[in-house]
């Protein structure tokens, strides 16, 4: 689904991303882990478009990341910070939304109803909580059914049942065959969602498969253990 | 929603929405009213009405729209993030965000200034050319200064400092810039100045807004030197051809420089 070669992407001299290689199975939900400030909210913008390689190939579904943003269609994107304008409803963002892909019949609100959002949706945006936008963000990343879905810490700032729901959400489309990537620091949860990790560290990827073989791997009980070792060592060389 | 086909107009319709509804939009709107309408009962004879309210118009409008735009795109960062990264062209969303604020903006200027002088009958006759010109130099300003604002903001990344940038474009080209050319002028008295002056008024907008509206008002020679010197050159309609010419390039350059930079930002 998500073909990487040569990425490499500095900011002044602060050099994020080196060289990357990766590929990223379709059908499949991915976590990428790494320490604070690795690039792994870079390496999530890379991929929609709103931070430019500035070295490197990405494809998604075949499609080059581009200007004129067509490949966009395939990809639905939770930020990790969401701020909407704030005197609109967010009914009428998702109209927007519907309005600017030219879909509005076929698409997924099921979380809207899970979340309990309807009543939310009509009031400007600036009343709602920080979670709650945070919901009004995820039901945005799935609405359109994409085949790609982005995540950038989906689950911060969400209550438990929210984040269980997001989280059954998330193992309903992987059943449906799409592709999903999550960036996030809750290593126990991604050891409950995903099949596949991605590990950054030191501007490129350490190691990519799937969570049983880096815990193998590293002689270690659970992902976060597994991670850790690897930055551990990563320090030590 | 049924607004228009194109995504800029789509967003462009959005980003009104919420801006017609701001504090500080309706402050503005609120503010020029009761200026105009101020101004055109106890302002004396409705040319020196209009002459006063061009004076604040020239120090206000590029000051409200700059910091306006300025703060409006800080504010809009991650909405802008959330609709590029939908399958839209950037230059669709940084046309959709200009006119979403623009046309506010120049919407207040001419109702404000317009309505209210319609309405005292202040504006009859020959008087109303010049309440349009008054219209469109205010319109045109803001145009310049909403473009400069975001060409501000999409190229300073902190915010602080983004609106330090703006009011110091506000402070130089609406207070400091007149004080240089008359420092100039006095200090240059002995050499014939009229080429270079006129260089010197084409390179700032708010001056070429002044001499624009003192050739509309005919009183340009008492008015400060500015005015004089264009309508020695240029007399009339000429004049203003290439003021609005001028000033239509103060418009599109920051456009198209904000723009260029808008799509090669790391968002």
């Amino acid at each position: 689904m998500i073909e990487v070669t040569g990425l490499t992407k500095a900011f002044g001299r602060l050099r994020v991303l080196d060289g990357v290689d990766l590929r990223i199975a379709p059908g499949r939900v991915t976590g990428i882990v790494g320490p604070n400030a690795v690039g792994k909210t870079t390496f999530l913008k890379l991929l929609v478009g709103l931070i430019h390689a500035d070295a490197g190939r990405i494809l998604v579904g075949g499609l080059p990341v581009s200007a004129d943003g067509a490949y966009r269609d395939r990809i639905g994107y939770m930020p990790q910070i969401s701020t909407f304008p704030e005197r609109l409803s967010g009914r009428y963002c998702l109209e927007l939304l519907k309005d600017l892909r030219g879909r509005g019949a076929e698409t997924d609100e099921e979380l809207i109803g899970q979340f309990g959002l309807e009543d939310q949706l009509t009031k400007p945006l600036r009343t709602l909580s920080g979670g709650t936008r945070q919901k009004v963000n995820a039901v945005m990343a799935f609405l359109f059914r994409p085949e790609l879905i982005l995540l950038d810490e989906p689950t911060s700032g969400l209550d438990p049942l929210s984040s269980s729901i997001l989280k059954d959400k998330i193992a309903r489309e992987r059943e449906r065959g799409r592709t999903i990537v999550v960036a996030s620091h809750q290593m126990a949860e991604l050891e409950e969602i995903a099949d596949d990790v991605v590990v950054l560290l030191d501007r490129t990827v350490r190691f990519v498969g799937p969570i049983e073989q880096v815990k193998r791997g590293t002689h270690q009980v659970s992902l976060e253990r597994a991670v850790a070792h690897l930055m551990i060592r990563g320090v030590a060389a | 929603m049924s607004g228009g086909r194109s995504p800029a107009l789509r967003i462009a319709r959005a980003q009104m929405r919420d801006v017609i509804r701001g504090r500080w939009f309706l402050a503005y709107l609120g503010f020029v009213i009761l200026l105009t309408d101020g101004l055109s009962r106890f302002g004396g004879d409705p040319s020196r009405a209009m002459l006063s309210l061009m004076d604040v118009m020239l120090l206000v409008v590029p000051l409200v729209t700059i910091v306006f735009a300025t703060m409006y795109f800080y504010q809009a960062r991650e909405f802008v993030e959330l609709l590029l990264s939908q399958p839209v062209r950037r230059r669709a969303v940084f046309s959709g965000l200009y006119l979403g604020l623009m046309v506010p903006l120049a919407g207040v200027w001419t109702l404000g200034v317009g309505i209210p002088l319609l309405i005292h009958g202040t504006a009859g006759g020959s008087e109303r050319v010049t309440l349009g010109a008054l219209i469109l130099v205010g319109v045109a300003l803001t145009l310049v200064f909403g473009a400069l604002g975001l060409l501000v903001a999409v190229r300073t990344e902190d915010r602080l400092r983004g609106l330090g940038v703006a009011l110091g474009v506000w402070l130089l080209t609406a207070v400091v810039y007149d004080g240089l050319v008359l420092l100039l002028v006095s200090t240059l008295a002995n050499y014939p100045l009229e080429r270079p002056m006129l260089g010197l008024m084409l390179a700032n907008p708010v001056d070429l807004g002044r001499v624009l509206l003192l050739l509309r008002f005919d009183i340009s020679a008492l008015l400060g030197y500015t005015g004089a010197v264009f309508q020695q050159f240029f007399g009339g309609v000429r004049g203003a051809g290439i003021g609005a010419a001028a000033l239509l390039l103060w418009i599109c350059l920051p456009l198209m420089l904000a723009a260029r930079s808008f799509t090669r930002k790391d968002f």
